[in-house]
């Protein structure tokens, strides 16, 4: 268990929903969600999911602390936003979603090797990096053309990441992902680290 | 003078110069016959959207945001941010909308900010390119300019999520939004009215992470566009264009389908039909040819 995750247990105890309100992004919410199931049905890769928003938002109230964060649940989320304009409470479901996944991420809870957790910390550390990201079309079209989809996939779900990708042979990741440098990219991590810094001080997250 | 002007934010699409072409090239030729004058946001940044929570967390999300705002602020004062990409909108738009709501989360934002010496002052608007045609143009206006209409090509409308969901285009619904079949109609074109995958997700980013569970979504799309008799299907979003145009390949080979719908933008369908060549439409950057529009700009 990680450090973070001790202090975080230990400091909220039996209360895993002041948990969330305070630390998860838009978790203020969770309290009023009245269990009508509407979202259940929003979303799009719905039969895949182990747990949907509404069970996520029960778990959330009945402590099953554990069991919410490391969960496979939040990470099927599309951001489709589907559920968002149908909820008749308009709790930002996909905001709580990824705020969810963000924490679990955080503190170590998320499941490992989950490709879209994996898949999400590349593209943002890619980002971070140069300011920019090439996600796009023909980037896409790239590599899908190769075929090279499957080896992402495996590498992905097999193992971690970077070292997977890079053993695939077909694939270089900074390749991949990487943009033109911005040009005051010093002023962007500035802002970066100065904006990471302040969220974990709010959220006692470190490092 | 330039009729109209806005702070352009092309997304991370516009980078590969010789590859990302088409989305980018189509605008520019649309703009150029409509009179409008985008000028980048120097030095934007991504904005993080879609996939960026998971590492990123919130602030981080809004302060990379708001350094585009401020930017566009400084440098393009009185002008509306104006986004080609769905996910770059929205997420620019959310961040400035929750900003806006919370006086600490501004202030966390432009302490953030200060760290590279610039700062937000919540002026300036955030808006889609449809959104500027719809609203600032309107289908007459931009009926006019059209000297090949697109007789006899039936196109369905993907409008997908992001431009419909949680924001949406003012006025339209967000089961059956109708400004892609308007727009279709503008032009000439033959709309299918009731194309019903309209608005489902085609996984957007989890066609990377979850291909086999997107898949499925794409093969509903692109199957109900040949149920109901497109030639084509026409897109408002990067991320909806790349995965519907790209995954059909793969789909074939793994469940024997026959897919080959050409996907294309609104902007290309408008190029085309303001006399634009092949090459102004960005036509020759499509995986699958949409070769009834290629005979329009050779008419
Ligand atoms: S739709 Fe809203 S109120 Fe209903 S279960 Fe889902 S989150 Fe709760
Ligand atoms: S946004 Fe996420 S949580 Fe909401 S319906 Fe779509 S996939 Fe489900
Ligand atoms: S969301 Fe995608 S397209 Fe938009 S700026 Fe970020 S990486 Fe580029
Ligand atoms: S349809 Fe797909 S790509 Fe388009 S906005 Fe929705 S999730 Fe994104």
């Amino acid at each position: 268990m990680s450090e973070q995750n001790r202090q975080a247990s230990e400091r909220y105890r039996n209360n895993f929903l002041k948990e969330v309100e305070e630390r998860v992004e838009e978790g203020e919410w969770v309290k009023m969600c009245m269990q009508c199931g509407v979202c259940a049905g929003s979303c799009p890769l719905g039969p895949a999911w182990e747990h949907s928003p509404q069970k996520i938002f029960m778990m959330i109230r009945a402590g099953e602390r554990e069991r919410v964060l490391s969960s496979d649940a939040m990470w099927m989320c599309t951001s489709c936003y589907s559920c968002i304009v149908r909820c008749p409470r308009k709790l930002p479901i996909t905001h709580i979603m990824h705020g969810l996944a963000n924490y679990a991420h955080r503190l170590g809870l998320a499941p490992k090797g989950q490709p879209t957790r994996d898949f999400a910390k590349l593209f943002w550390d890619n980002l971070v990096k140069k300011g920019r990201v090439n996600e796009l079309k023909l980037t896409l079209a790239h590599y899908f053309r190769g075929g090279l989809m499957s080896g992402i996939r495996e590498a992905l779900a097999m193992q971690g990441i970077g070292k997977g990708l890079l053993k695939a042979g077909r694939l270089n990741p900074k390749e991949l992902l990487g943009g033109h440098a911005l040009k005051d990219l010093k002023g962007f991590h500035a802002i970066v680290a100065k904006a990471r810094e302040i969220e974990d001080r709010k959220k006692g997250l470190s490092g | 003078m330039a009729k109209k002007e806005y702070a352009f934010y092309p997304g991370c699409s516009s980078q590969l110069k010789a590859s990302a072409s088409n989305y980018l090239t189509s605008v520019n030729s649309m703009c150029k016959t409509l009179d409008v004058k985008l000028t980048e946001i120097p030095d934007w940044n991504c904005c993080g959207a879609s996939i960026g929570y998971a590492e990123g967390g919130e602030l981080p999300r809004h302060a990379i945001n708001a350094r585009n705002f401020a930017l566009a602020e400084t440098h393009l004062p009185g002008q509306d941010i104006v986004a080609t990409c769905a996910a770059c909108w929205l997420g620019a738009r959310e961040s400035k909308e929750r900003l806006d709501a919370s006086s600490t989360l501004m202030r966390e934002t432009n302490e953030a900010l200060a760290a590279a010496g610039l700062h937000y002052k919540a002026e300036v608007k955030i808006r889609h390119m449809v959104e500027v045609l719809i609203e600032d143009f309107g289908y007459d206006e931009l009926k006019k300019p059209v000297v090949k209409p697109l007789e006899g090509v039936k196109f369905a409308g993907y409008v997908g999520c992001q431009t419909n969901r949680p924001f949406g285009i003012d006025g339209e619904s967000f089961e059956n939004p109708k400004y892609l079949d308007k727009l279709v109609e503008t032009l000439g074109g033959d709309p299918v009215e009731n194309y019903d995958q309209k608005v489902t997700c085609c996984g957007g980013a989890l066609a990377f992470s979850e291909p086999e569970k997107s898949q499925k979504q794409i093969r509903d799309i692109v199957e109900s566009a040949y149920d109901h008799g497109a030639e084509m299907i026409v897109t408002p979003c990067p991320l909806c264009q790349a995965n519907v145009e790209v995954y059909q390949s793969e789909i074939n080979k793994k469940q024997g389908t026959k897919f080959s719908m050409p996907v294309l933008y609104y902007s290309q369908l408008m190029t085309v039909a303001y006399g634009g060549s092949m090459k102004d439409a960005g036509l020759d950057g499509q995986l699958i040819r949409a070769t009834p529009l290629e005979k329009i700009t050779g008419k």
